[in-house]
């Protein structure tokens, strides 16, 4: 391997799909090579920035590039949306991680994206394809504006559902009744994929357990190192424990503990909010001198305009934080 | 001079000073400040220079430990640094985190009637001067074309890259974190190996001319096979660690405010969690610190929570102190800063706050039994003796598994709990492919990691043809026709061909 990574990884395309989620393309040869579908990379934006795993969400072998789609959610992936340019670097960028997908001889499945979750799944209804299986596509957006890649997913399937929670796109509610529909037409599915928030999955899941489909689903629990090391990813699978960034992070749908995945991505949500406040607070300060928004596209526009929608329940926690060094 | 005996010697070991416990448990500066050159010199008159000394066996790297001291106590001290240097790549590391007493320290006559010779603290000495000085053995090195890969930058890793690139083989170290020297990086904390000391011995690998990349996950990047097959690595050494957190199976411990001690450590050494929000890493420490174990990883972690601003930490053991794991200087220095310790107690469950958050477990007393397969007295539960014990933040530090990457992506033949199998001269099942430290042995020590890092460097010199002068044995310098049995010796694959 060269040494081209040693001041990090460049980004060589961008697009943004609105005003919260947006892709980006990053120059990493060996990774494009080695990437299989259902795996990700952690990535770490600059020497203060923390570990933040990201689905792989297609590669090109002959560009040499990964590309990732971000939902910009809290403060790190905001920074990203804000900060990331074409020419910029990411200061790690680390895998493929994860066991990639097991296509198996899959005859016929369905593929079923929730919101982001359709640029996880595409790079796997591409393999399916490749693989001679019938797919079918389902994915599910809040609402038109938020559409992408509609074209791209559709192209891969055999047939092809879209839903929105309020009708202005497809079929109006959630991506269940999509899978409702699929079930009821095709009487041979091998297998479901569903990816999204997790509450979606579980929903997805719950769908299918009657007519015992196989129902895979990839899980998002907190991360810090992504190799097996600190064990913050485990995730309840029947009666055991299983870390997600090694063993999975898709498992079976029908095995999985939501609640308990659920629980646990509010492990630091006192912190989280605080961290947001602090950096649109720092943002806030420094905009007028060195920024011009305009010239910079949506995401410069900054925090004020994408304030997070905050859950107020969700915060009145009394929480501690770690003390700054030395004191 | 006169032969030196124990009633000539002096007779207390000289201290080393140390920040005030109340000070330093609020923060991250050094635990343990090192000799001055009065002491060190003083020290160095305590060793009777055995003939043949007891210490030089006990020490996994051999170290010609009374050659080093007499050269400190002759003030030659560069050449004091070259003995140590000759058998210890990282004097300085090894120093601070040996469990001398177990080793070099456990075994010198001195402490039969004192107390023993202060090996690693002399140690420690040499080697921040050798750090101070810029002092390094740099051997002139011709390239002899082999490329060699490892896998790891811990110090088996270290080690190995740095005996290889000795003998002029073209190494990199693969890291699948961000920054190298594994767990003495991301575990083991800066008040007792700051980080500077773990870049200058970094620096001196690079000025070796070992390439490091980081951020390289091998397996999934890239495989073993692969960078034998198609990257043209001649050889690959393998030192990736135990790394994966052990958990006990009882109910609660996902609940929020549960922990791996690799995980806690992590965040803090790794990702300055402890300076969140400023890095971005969060880390939401509780008031009150239960940690469960008492080895090395869990003393670091007790002495991590305290230092963040944790109100009280709890050590929680099943055993007594006689059996922990821990450095004894570390339990002493825990003690000395306020960790409580509750010997003979076994959590069985943890407890919910309701709201999915940890609020205490529920504990067992135990006794000690019969010796169990470690040779230890096995814990046994009290009955009737159930408690609660109260803590909002609970660390497991019992233990580490095989990490599975490797195991997962490769061939490599793996033992029945996931270790990388090694013959003797720590070879794996696949030819050209080396493996030591921990991921072969489980969790073990520092100085046993850059033991077999050197160990698994001998052996693969021998597998690639690199005799012990350090030149490749080619047939220009054998004056024969450049074949040997009929096979061209220029012909790298010549090499790898490995007695069964
Ligand atoms: C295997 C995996 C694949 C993922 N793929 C994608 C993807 O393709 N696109 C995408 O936009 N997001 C993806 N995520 C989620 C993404 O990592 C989080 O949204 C991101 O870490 C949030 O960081 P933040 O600082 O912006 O937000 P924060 O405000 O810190 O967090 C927002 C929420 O994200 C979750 N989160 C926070 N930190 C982490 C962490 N270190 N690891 C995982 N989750 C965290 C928490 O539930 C939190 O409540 C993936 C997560 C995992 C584990
Ligand atoms: C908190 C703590 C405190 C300790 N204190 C002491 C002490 O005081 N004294 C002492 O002697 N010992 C101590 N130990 C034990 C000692 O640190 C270890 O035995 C030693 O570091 C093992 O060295 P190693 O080179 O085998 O592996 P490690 O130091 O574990 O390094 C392995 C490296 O390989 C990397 N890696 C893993 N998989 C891959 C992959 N697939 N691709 C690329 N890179 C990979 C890891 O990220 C890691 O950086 C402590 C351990 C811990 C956890
Ligand atoms: S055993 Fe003790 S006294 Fe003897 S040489 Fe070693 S350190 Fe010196
Ligand atoms: S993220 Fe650390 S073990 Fe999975």
């Amino acid at each position: 391997m060269d040494n081209r990574h040693e001041a990090g990884f460049e980004i060589v395309a961008r697009e943004d799909f609105s005003d919260v989620t947006f892709l980006l393309e990053i120059d990493h040869p060996l990774m494009a090579k080695a990437a299989r579908p259902g795996q990700f990379v952690i990535t770490i934006l600059h020497d203060h920035g923390e570990r933040i795993p990201l689905t792989i969400a297609d590669f090109d072998r002959e560009r040499g590039t990964v590309t990732l789609v971000i939902q910009a959610a809290g403060k790190s992936t905001r920074e990203m949306q804000q900060t990331c340019r074409v020419g910029t670097r990411l200061l790690s960028v680390t895998g493929p991680m994860g066991e990639p997908t097991d296509l198996g001889d899959v005859r016929k499945v369905v593929l079923v994206g929730g919101g982001l979750g359709v640029a996880p799944v595409f790079p796997q209804a591409r393999a399916y394809k490749e693989n001679g299986a019938y797919v079918i596509g389902i994915i599910g957006f809040r609402t038109k504006e938020l559409v992408f890649w509609e074209d791209k997913f559709k192209a891969c399937c055999d047939e092809f559902i879209i839903c929105s929670d309020d009708g202005s796109v497809g079929i109006k509610g959630l991506v269940t009744e999509g899978i409702k529909r699929a079930i009821r037409k095709h009487g041979d599915i091998d297998r479901l994929v569903a990816i999204g928030p997790p509450i979606m999955m579980k929903a997805a899941a719950e769908t299918t357990r009657p007519h015992g489909i196989e129902t895979v689903v990839s899980l998002n629990p907190i991360m810090v190192d992504g190799t097996g090391m600190c064990g913050g990813c485990r995730v309840k699978i029947g009666d055991g424990i299983k870390f997600a960034c090694v063993d999975g992070p898709e498992f079976d749908g029908h095995e999985v503990d939501f609640d308990d995945l659920m629980n646990r991505l509010q492990r630091y949500k006192a912190d989280e909010k605080l961290a947001f406040e602090k950096w649109s607070e720092d943002c806030r300060q420094q905009l007028p001198e060195d920024s011009d928004p305009a010239a910079a596209g949506p995401a410069a526009s900054g925090p004020e305009r994408q304030q997070p929608q905050v859950d107020a329940g969700m915060f009145d926690g009394t929480y501690r934080m770690g003390m700054p060094k030395g004191k | 001079m006169a032969k030196k005996t124990i009633r000539t010697i002096p007779q207390d070991r000289t201290l080393m000073p140390v920040q005030d416990p109340a000070e330093r448990a609020r923060n991250f500066a050094e635990v343990a400040l090192g000799y001055e050159l009065d002491a060190a010199l003083n020290e160095s008159e305590r060793c009777l220079l055995c003939p043949e000394a007891n210490c030089v066996p006990a020490c996994p790297v051999a170290i010609d430990i009374p050659g080093f001291i007499e050269k400190i106590s002759k003030r030659d001290f560069r050449g004091a640094y070259d003995v140590v240097a000759d058998a210890n790549l990282l004097p300085a590391i090894c120093g601070r985190v040996c469990p001398q007493e177990d080793q070099c320290e456990g075994v010198c006559p001195v402490g039969d009637t004192l107390e023993p010779v202060a090996i690693g603290r002399l140690e420690r000495w040499i080697g921040d001067m050798a750090i101070a000085e810029g002092w390094a053995n740099l051997p002139y090195t011709e390239p002899n074309g082999f490329k060699v890969g490892v896998v790891g930058s811990g110090p088996a890793g270290m080690a190995c890259a740095a005996d290889m690139a000795k003998a002029g083989c073209d190494v990199t170290i693969y890291e699948a974190l961000h920054r190298p020297g594994g767990v003495l990086r991301y575990g083991i904390p800066d008040f007792r190996l700051p980080n500077e000391v773990i870049d200058a011995e970094y620096a001196n690998l690079t000025r070796l001319g070992v390439k490091i990349e980081c951020s390289t996950l091998v397996g999934r990047l890239f495989t073993i096979e692969q960078m034998i097959d198609e990257m043209g690595y001649d050889a690959v050494f393998i030192g990736t660690g135990a790394g994966s957190p052990q958990f006990m199976g009882i109910p609660g411990e996902n609940l929020i405010g549960v922990l791996s001690a690799n995980e806690f450590l992590t965040r803090c050494n790794l990702m300055h969690a402890g300076e969140f929000p400023n890095y971005d890493t969060p880390l939401h420490l509780g008031g009150r610190v239960a940690i469960i174990g008492a080895g090395n990883t869990a003393m670091d972690a007790m002495r991590v929570a305290l230092r963040l601003g944790a109100d009280k930490v709890h050590c929680v053991y099943r055993r007594t102190r006689a059996e922990s794991p821990a450095r004894v200087e570390e339990i002493d220095h825990a003690e000395e800063e306020g960790i409580e310790f509750h010997w003979l107690t076994a959590p069985v469950e943890i407890l919910d706050d309701g709201e999915g958050n940890a609020r205490g477990m529920r504990c067992l007393a135990m006794e000690l039994g019969e010796p169990d397969a470690s040779g230890r007295p096995r814990p046994v539960p009290i009955e009737g003796s159930e408690f609660e014990f109260e803590a909002d933040t609970i660390i497991y530090a019992i233990g580490t598994n095989a990490n599975p990457i490797l195991g997962q992506t490769s061939d490599l033949k793996l033992n029945e709990w996931g270790y990388i199998e090694a013959d003797d001269t720590l070879a794996t099942s696949m030819a050209g492919v080396f493996a030591g430290g921990d991921i072969v042995t489980g969790a073990a020590t520092v100085i046993l990691a850059m033991g077999a890092g050197r160990k698994a460097a001998r052996s693969m010199k021998a597998y690639l043809g690199i005799r012990d002068s350090e030149t490749v044995y080619r047939p220009a310098q054998s004056g024969s026709d450049g074949k040997i049995f009929g096979i061209d010796a220029e012909e790298r694959n010549f090499t790898r061909i490995r007695a069964a």
